[in-house]
């Protein structure tokens, strides 16, 4: 082999060295494409069904609903018109399940043929009414007015209160509960494993003797690599009877066990992270303090954790990041109802969770879907400000 | 203390879940609505998902290591690959799932199939490979590099005659550990490759497969009679505890076995 052939060979070698090397950043491109391009296509649909219309008579000054209202007065739940600032009218549901209740099936024709006509004649003498049928109903000289339906807002997204992706004629699309119950059950979590994890590493790394800590670290390592279902079925199992029990609950699935379940496969995160943090106390700071007078103890607390906070802030940070993150152990035992949580001792469901237990049913390509997408990109975006605040401490600590 | 509670569960597990194992367990199919059987589609699965996404993830890591770690010089660039590998480790798992249902199962057409699945998987794997890969290369002593081109080797023959090799222990470990994350790992294959009750093995890589977590997942939360599927539920449990465990004390003792064999060089 020559020499030119041998450069070309190493160039090659570092073409291909060089692509392999963009395929993460690739990768974190497509996904960003990916969730977007599914996701903000929610945005530009309509909440209630395609190829549906709805319509009200057109002397009632009502010309506009929104998809909360289209939802209360379908559940009966509004029954005047007065309600949404119209006349005091009492509201008339008319839908193609309910036709015959207020048409006779044979003046609608043996196929349906006169359904149109007779939908018009309805909708227009009938002041209460609101309308909602298949566009292949829809009459040519329909006189109503057909309610623009606009698309879904993303301020209703984020802060609508009800999450019912296939209710109909209208569907509920507020994710202001799952963002709640993820938040809940993260913090809880950290709650419970940040004194745990800090007293752990802090005994690892100042107290236990090398052979102790030559065992227990390996260890710790391998529960980190304990598969999430395992840990949602010793919860499902174990802690949720144990809850049920304990507080006389009617159901054991609640945001607690959730926390309990998410603290416990958070530790391993916090402890070895903290522990590099704790490890790396100068020792003549320390030797300083003990020097001084100070106890073992005041030496901790006085010395360690204050140098070591960065590193601690990184670990509570990183373990609400795996926590939020989490799908399958909270979706064994959290119960799942989207419900905005008020106390610890409810059902909750988390964002994952949610993606992971509708995906499977949701059309692809529908609302349903989409909206769905877009749960991932508040998922993504929320675990990427988490890494990035990671990394602005990691920095900052080591410039200081 | 908290170590001595983390094992009150794998032995709460590992007690139930041994009884139930035996040879019939881990070599039969599922039978009666997963009342009972065994789980062999489920662990082939679960080994088929292992390897397809190593086939893919390996490579790529390993080479990707070596790049920015061989390669690169301190620049904006590098900063900028390794802040992405690390994004890419923080993603959540379910958002690869949404990931690759959206790329390989629809718009590549794969549908539900264990080449989907293993993709998924081997991304999630890839930044754990590539740092792991970039910790052993930088753990190779300078001075061995030095020497090499001091003798007239290029940069490519230094790489694979002299770094490989010393790294390579190391290397493997990475593997080997993050082999035994991926088959844990359930949200990323809801999607992508799993089958709710499959007993039948794979035939191509086009098929679906059953898998160990997501077995586990649908005995305990979904199954037709979950009172009669509870100890088949701990038998899982239990292998897919075996299986990580197994992987972990396979890499420790590499781990062990090449850095007393390097230091008798």
């Amino acid at each position: 082999m020559n020499k030119s052939q041998r450069k070309k060979i190493e160039k090659i070698v570092e073409g291909v060295l060089f692509s392999s090397s963009t395929v993460t950043s690739i990768t974190v491109i497509f996904i960003i494409i990916f969730l977007f391009n599914e996701g903000i296509g929610l945005f530009r649909s309509k909440p209630i069904e395609v190829g549906y219309f709805m319509a009200v008579n057109k002397d009632n000054p009502v010309k506009q609903l929104s998809p909360s209202d289209i939802d209360l007065i379908f559940n009966q739940d509004i029954t005047n018109w007065s309600k949404l600032g119209g006349k005091n009218d009492s509201i008339i549901l008319f839908t193609y399940n309910n036709i015959t209740s207020y048409i006779s099936e044979d003046s609608l024709g043996a196929n349906q043929e006169y359904l149109p006509a007779q939908m018009n004649k309805f909708i227009s003498s009938t002041s209460g009414v609101i309308a909602f049928f298949p566009e292949s109903f829809k009459p040519k000289n329909l006189i109503a007015t057909v309610l623009p339906i606009k698309n879904v807002k993303i301020s209703e997204f984020l802060m609508g209160k009800n999450w019912y992706p296939t209710n109909q004629p209208a569907a509920q699309l507020g994710i202001l509960p799952l963002i709640l119950g993820t938040l809940w059950v993260s913090f809880g979590a950290i709650l419970i494993a940040l004194p745990l994890g800090l007293a752990t590493a802090i005994y690892l790394a100042e107290v236990a003797d090398k052979r102790l800590r030559n065992i227990l670290k390996p260890l710790i390592e391998l529960l980190a690599g304990i598969p999430s279902v395992v840990y949602g079925f010793f919860g499902l199992v174990v802690i949720v009877p144990l809850v049920q029990k304990t507080f006389g609950l009617a159901v054991g699935e609640t945001a607690l066990v959730g926390s309990i379940i998410l603290g416990i496969m958070a530790l391993p995160t916090i402890i070895t992270i903290t522990e590099d943090a704790i490890l790396t106390t100068p020792q003549s700071q320390k030797e300083a303090s003990l020097a001084l007078g100070a106890s073992r103890w005041q030496t901790m607390v006085r010395v360690i954790i204050p140098y070591s906070k960065s590193g601690i802030a990184a670990a509570i940070i990183l373990g609400i990041g795996r926590a939020v993150g989490e799908t399958m152990a909270v979706l064994m035992v959290t119960g799942n109802a989207s419900v905005i949580p008020h106390s610890f001792l409810q059902p909750v469901r988390t964002i994952p969770a949610t993606i992971a237990a509708e995906l499977g049913e949701a059309p692809v390509g529908g609302l349903h879907f989409k909206a769905l997408f877009a749960l991932g990109i508040v998922l993504f975006i929320i675990t990427f400000g988490i890494n990035l605040a990671v990394e602005i401490i990691k920095s900052r600590t080591r410039r200081a | 203390m908290v170590v001595a509670m983390l094992f009150v569960i794998l032995f709460f597990i590992c007690i139930r879940g041994i009884k139930v194992i035996n040879w019939e367990f881990l070599t039969t199919m599922p039978k009666d609505g997963m009342t009972k059987g065994g789980i062999l589609p489920a662990i082939i699965g679960t080994f088929t998902l292992m390897f397809g996404s190593m086939l893919f993830a390996f490579p790529i890591g390993v080479l990707s290591g070596i790049y920015t770690n061989e390669y690169l010089k301190e620049s904006w660039f590098k900063s900028f690959l390794r802040s992405m590998t690390n994004n890419l480790a923080g993603i959540p798992s379910i958002v690869f799932g949404l990931f690759g249902m959206a790329l390989f199962v629809n718009k590549l057409h794969f549908g539900d199939s264990i080449i989907a699945g293993s993709l998924t998987l081997g991304l999630l794997a890839l930044p754990v490979i590539i740092r792991t890969t970039e910790e052993a290369l930088k753990s190779v002593d300078m001075s061995l590099r030095t020497g090499s081109y001091a003798l007239g080797a290029t940069k490519l023959q230094t790489i694979r005659r002299v770094v490989l090799p010393v790294a390579f222990p190391n290397i493997l470990t990475g593997l080997i550990l993050s082999m035994g994350r991926v088959s844990g790992e359930t949200a990323p294959i809801l999607f992508t490759v799993a089958a709710y009750f499959l007993p039948k093995l794979p035939h191509s890589i086009f098929d679906q497969v059953m898998a160990l977590p997501y077995h586990l997942y649908v005995l305990t939360t979904s199954g037709t009679d979950i009172e009669a599927t509870r100890p088949i539920a701990y038998g899982t449990a239990f292998v897919l505890i075996m299986i990580v465990l197994i992987f972990n004390l396979m890499a420790n003792w590499l781990r062990r076995y090449f850095s007393k064999k390097v230091k008798m060089n």
